[in-house]
């Protein structure tokens, strides 16, 4: 899978080091990422990050703790700056933007520290991820026109039926810091599906989740990549979960890529094993 | 109840609550039923209430909805009060113009526009801070506001305005004379303005809190970071919960303001930022109809409390300390919640706290 792309010569060039699907080969990268990297006061957590996701690629990255694949993420998503090389968003160079204007390019994300907007309701927590696909202003809203209560309901049932991906419309109602742990994290989710995105980054999902949420959890997010058609790119420590569902896999260390390739390719792989040893962690 | 429904249902409560007492002052203004009447210094009080109700409200909007630390809230009301002052008294003495409830929303309506504006400065530089460096450098502007505001001479002369910095000697009839502040004010400001005004406030903020614009100010007070990541401007939002609420503040500053004959710029130190915060912070951080009860019972207590005469801020104070700790200690906020139960339990009412 790794080798293949090599002749392709589509819209965009994939590099001999993409993970890119067989299916995804003639639709352009949702996400490209050229020599990223970044250093916090000479420490260098990022370093040299090349990597490519298909347009409906189900991607991991994986590493020992510190290795920073959260810094990834924030770098993707904008958060941070890089030091060196540039983030290629569905064709675009992100170089200069903050992370709301990424948001609107198509990134969306889970947080590894769960932030959810804790005293709003669940319903209102969804609300605020449909926030750009609805249009009216302050205005509108405070003399409450026929384009505020229409609006209004619109994106009420459309924060109930994404709810329902995860079964939790009877939640509406409920303040998102009250709920469970677990659903916690399914909100997080469902507010990044929320803002529409074409590239979904998860920051270990399955944090704190017994067996049992974490088996549901695979199927859903194998069923949000088929019915949305995205790309999703998780973290996850919880190497079953990885293993089973990703179809690519970069590996982490000291923030240098040192290993990519499929489930198998990783498992046998002599560098992995050695970075590994010792610390693995067994979902 | 669904939480909506509540939250239209506390709304609702808010506005009857602000009517009822409104009839019921009018009524006892009026003086028709007997043995019901108010006294003086209640009277007196009724215009500077609506005034602080609705700068409680409005700096609810920044404190409780944004989650920011306001501590100069005082000048935008003291902008709204001289920019008021000098409409009213230029309309008046250019113009002739004797409709006195026009001249007065005139006034308001310019006093919002330029607490507005000041808002819109302020709030530039200050909303890229956070936190307690938000709180001082807002506190800082407060007190800027009101030393500029010390220098600032306007006289009308003829059709014209003329304005003067540090130059006590302009020609003309003084509107605003540096540290003597608005002189010569034509007193305009009614009781049923200040009903308006705070309906008007109500209207803007409760109706904010609910709509797309106000959830995500609220957003971007539970999670910055998570705000962004779902694509927020974070400082639009900021800056429109900041300058309405300095809007709000302008035009209660006017109704304030066009109250007495004189008002001096030092009226709007930094105690008054404070004196506000308190009422928010009594009334609940985020509750509105609690910050409209809050700015209604602070002002009037001192009244009341003339009877002990020397003692009156002690009085004041105790009464503050222990308020706030009946609402803050989980021992006495337990014991508040079984009363509250219970009378809930008895009276079968559908209040609840505001859902905000
Ligand atoms: N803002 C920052 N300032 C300074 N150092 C940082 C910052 N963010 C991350 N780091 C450092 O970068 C390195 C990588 O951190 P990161 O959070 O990305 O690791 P991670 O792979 O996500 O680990 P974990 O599995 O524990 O979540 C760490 O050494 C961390 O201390
Ligand atoms: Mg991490």
């Amino acid at each position: 899978m790794t080798q293949k792309r090599q002749s392709n010569t589509k819209m965009v060039p994939v590099p001999s080091y993409s993970i890119v699907p067989e299916r995804d080969v003639d639709k352009r990268p949702v996400l490209e990422t050229r020599h990223l990297g970044i250093e916090f006061g000479g420490l260098k957590a990022v370093e040299d990050f090349n990597l490519t996701i298909g347009a409906t690629e189900i991607a991991g990255l994986i590493g020992p703790n510190g290795a920073g694949k959260t810094t990834v993420f924030n770098l993707l998503t904008k958060v941070y700056q890089p030091t060196n090389g540039v983030v290629i968003l569905d064709g675009k160079d992100t170089a200069g933007m903050n992370a709301a204007q990424a948001s609107k390019l198509g990134i969306a994300r889970t947080f590894q520290n769960i932030r959810l907007f804790g005293n709003m309701t669940v319903e209102d927590n969804v609300r605020i991820g449909l926030h750009n696909q609805i249009r009216y202003g302050m205005v509108s809203g405070i003399l409450r026109g026929p384009s505020y209560w229409k609006q209004e309901k619109a994106q009420h049932e459309k924060a109930l039926e994404l709810l329902s991906i995860f079964d939790m419309q009877d939640m509406a109602d409920m303040q998102a810091g009250s709920l469970p742990y677990g659903a916690q994290r399914r909100l997080e989710i469902v507010r990044a599906l929320a803002t529409n995105p074409k590239l979904l980054l998860l920051d270990e999902p399955a944090a704190g989740m017994n067996p049992h949420e974490t088996e549901e959890l695979m199927e859903n997010i194998t069923k949000i990549r088929d019915q949305f058609q995205i790309a999703i790119m998780l973290i996850e420590h919880d190497m079953n979960l990885v293993m089973g569902i990703c179809e690519g896999i970069c590996v982490l260390n000291y923030g240098r890529i040192i290993a990519k390739g499929t489930a198998s390719e990783i498992q046998s792989n002599p560098t992995v094993i050695e970075a590994y040893l010792g610390k693995r962690k067994e979902g | 109840m669904t939480r909506k429904q509540k939250m239209l249902m506390s709304n609702l409560i808010t506005y009857g609550m602000v009517t009822i007492a409104f009839i019921v002052c009018q009524l006892a203004l009026s003086g028709s039923i007997d043995g019901f009447k108010m006294s003086r210094s209640l009277k007196g009080q009724l215009v500077p209430i609506c005034a602080w109700i609705v700068m409680a409200v409005s700096l609810n909007l920044v404190v409780g909805v944004s989650g920011e630390l306001s501590l100069g809230h005082a000048g935008f009301m003291s902008v709204g009060t001289f920019s008021g002052a000098v409409v009213s008294g230029w309309l008046l003495n250019a113009f002739q113009m004797e409709n006195e409830p026009v001249r007065l929303l005139i006034a308001m309506i310019v006093a919002g526009v330029c607490a507005g504006v000041a808002g819109v400065l302020i709030g530039i530089p200050v909303l890229r801070l956070r936190g307690d460096y938000l709180a001082i450098v807002t506190l800082a502007f407060g007190e800027i506001i009101r030393n500029v505001l010390n220098c600032v001479y306007i006289n009308v002369d003829g059709k014209k305005l003329i304005f003067g910095f540090n130059t006590p000697t302009l020609p003309g009839k003084a509107l605003l004379a540096g540290p003597q502040g608005a002189v010569g004010v034509d007193k305009i400001s009614t009781f049923v303005m200040g009903f308006v005004l705070i309906m008007f406030t109500l209207v803007v903020v409760l109706n904010l809190i609910n709509s797309r614009s106000g959830r995500a100010i609220m957003a971007i007070r539970d999670s910055r970071i998570a705000a962004e990541s779902v694509g927020l401007n974070v400082t639009k939002y900021k800056m429109m919960a900041f300058v309405t609420s300095a809007v709000l503040a302008g035009m209660a500053g006017a109704l304030y303001g066009l109250n007495y004959s004189t008002v001096a710029a030092s009226k709007f130190k930094f105690d008054t930022s404070i004196l506000v915060l308190v009422f928010v912070v009594l009334g609940g951080i985020g509750n509105i109809r609690g910050s409209i009860i809050a700015a209604t019972l602070l002002t009037i207590l001192p009244e009341m409390l003339r009877a002990f005469s020397n003692y009156r801020m002690l009085v004041y104070a105790v009464v503050l300390i222990v308020v706030m700790l009946t609402t803050n200690s989980p021992f006495l906020a337990g014991k508040l919640a079984t009363v509250k139960g219970i009378l809930k339990g008895r009276k079968n009412t559908g209040k609840e706290g505001d859902a905000v």
